[in-house]
């Protein structure tokens, strides 16, 4: 067995990193994979929170990386699940603490006994960025539909490539279907048409994230949930299925209707 | 998607404000080149072929494209029919 390592990125903050980390890592992790998430982001710590583990840390990212204990110690197995675990960043250091180098030796370790490595890293792209997208073999970009997001998502995209970790693929996060009808949030097809990048997924906007993220539990495990539904797709397309986008018009009102008839008359 | 929005009311929507802008914007930020610097440059392309061939600076197009990621500088160069 060896691990692919995926990297989580996005250039601009706040996009959804740290959410898409935890679902996707979870939604493996239904689907029976075994799978470690790193949290990269060295001082500002989140993705423990996230996933409702942050009160078994013992040790960090750092602590492996100084020899202060073995790997399997910083390791923290998620309960709820067979196979998933959580390496956390250090809360007390900063990015200088670790390096490329660092972060290859670290997945090194684990490779060979997981099906996935998924790598959450910090916003930017200065070092801590770069350590994080050191050890990959797939990158993703997370972007919203908003013209900051998708400027950030544009230069992170150049500098994967760049760093020949291309090509990253997309994940386009907080869709509203509600404003892209409105005419006001641009859609799927104006972002990838910009970005030219491949998609991996689309999550809508969804309260249940913020209300399940408040609950330290992750929405890929509520059935209901249409982001929950997001990230499983997108877990099952990283173990290479052919699943469809979901259709964010379930609830299809009559603007979308009369839009409908206006763009087949306009073609 | 909501082109139909923009063509009942013959103003653009915020989204497609937002793309036409974002378009711009990556071309720019891709290659580093400044809208002066294009305007400067078109200048200079405008002298050195009048050397050769007679032009009509105003009909003289040079613009930034995007295909893909890939940028490319399109240069639409009229020339003056002889008399």
């Amino acid at each position: 067995m060896t691990a692919n390592i995926v990297t989580i990125t996005s250039g601009k903050g706040g996009v959804g990193k740290t959410t898409a980390t935890a679902n996707i890592s979870v939604a493996l992790a239904q689907l029976g994979q075994k799978v470690v998430c790193i949290d990269s982001d060295i001082g500002l710590r989140n993705l423990d929170v996230v996933l409702g583990l942050e009160n078994r840390i013992v040790y960090d990212l750092v602590d492996v990386i100084e020899e202060r204990c073995r790997i399997r110690q910083a390791m923290i197995k998620d309960k709820r699940f067979n196979d998933l675990y959580l390496i956390p960043a250090a809360q007390t250091r900063d990015k200088n603490a670790v390096s490329p180098s660092d972060m290859i030796a670290v997945c090194d370790q684990i490779v060979e006994e997981f099906d996935f490595i998924l790598i959450d890293s910090p916003a930017g792209i200065e070092r801590g960025f770069k350590n994080a997208i050191a050890p990959a073999n797939q990158v993703i970009v997370v972007t919203n539909p908003d013209v900051s997001a998708v400027r950030d998502a544009d230069r992170i995209i150049g500098i994967i490539e760049a760093e020949e970790k291309g090509p990253a693929k997309l994940i386009i996060n907080r869709l509203n279907p509600h404003l892209i009808r409105r005419g006001d949030m641009l859609d799927a097809d104006d972002v990838l048409d910009l970005l030219a990048i491949n998609l991996l997924g689309i999550v809508p906007e969804d309260e249940s994230v913020i209300m399940s993220t408040n609950n330290g539990k992750p929405v890929a495990t509520e059935e209901k949930s249409a982001a929950g539904q997001a990230f499983r797709n997108i877990a099952r397309r990283l173990l290479g299925d052919e699943v469809p986008l979901l259709d964010l018009n379930l609830k299809e009102g009559i603007f979308h209707k009369i839009s409908k008839i206006f763009n087949t008359e306009g073609d | 998607m909501s082109d139909w929005l923009s063509k009942l009311s013959g103003k653009p929507t915020s989204a497609e404000n937002a793309k036409d802008r974002l378009k711009l914007v990556l071309i720019h930020d891709r290659t580093d080149i400044t809208l002066s610097s294009l305007e400067e440059m078109k200048d200079k392309i405008i002298k050195v072929i009048s050397e050769h061939i007679s032009i009509d600076p105003d009909l003289v197009k040079i613009q930034m494209v995007h295909e893909g990621r890939e940028q490319r500088l399109i240069a639409d160069i009229p020339i003056k029919p002889r008399r």
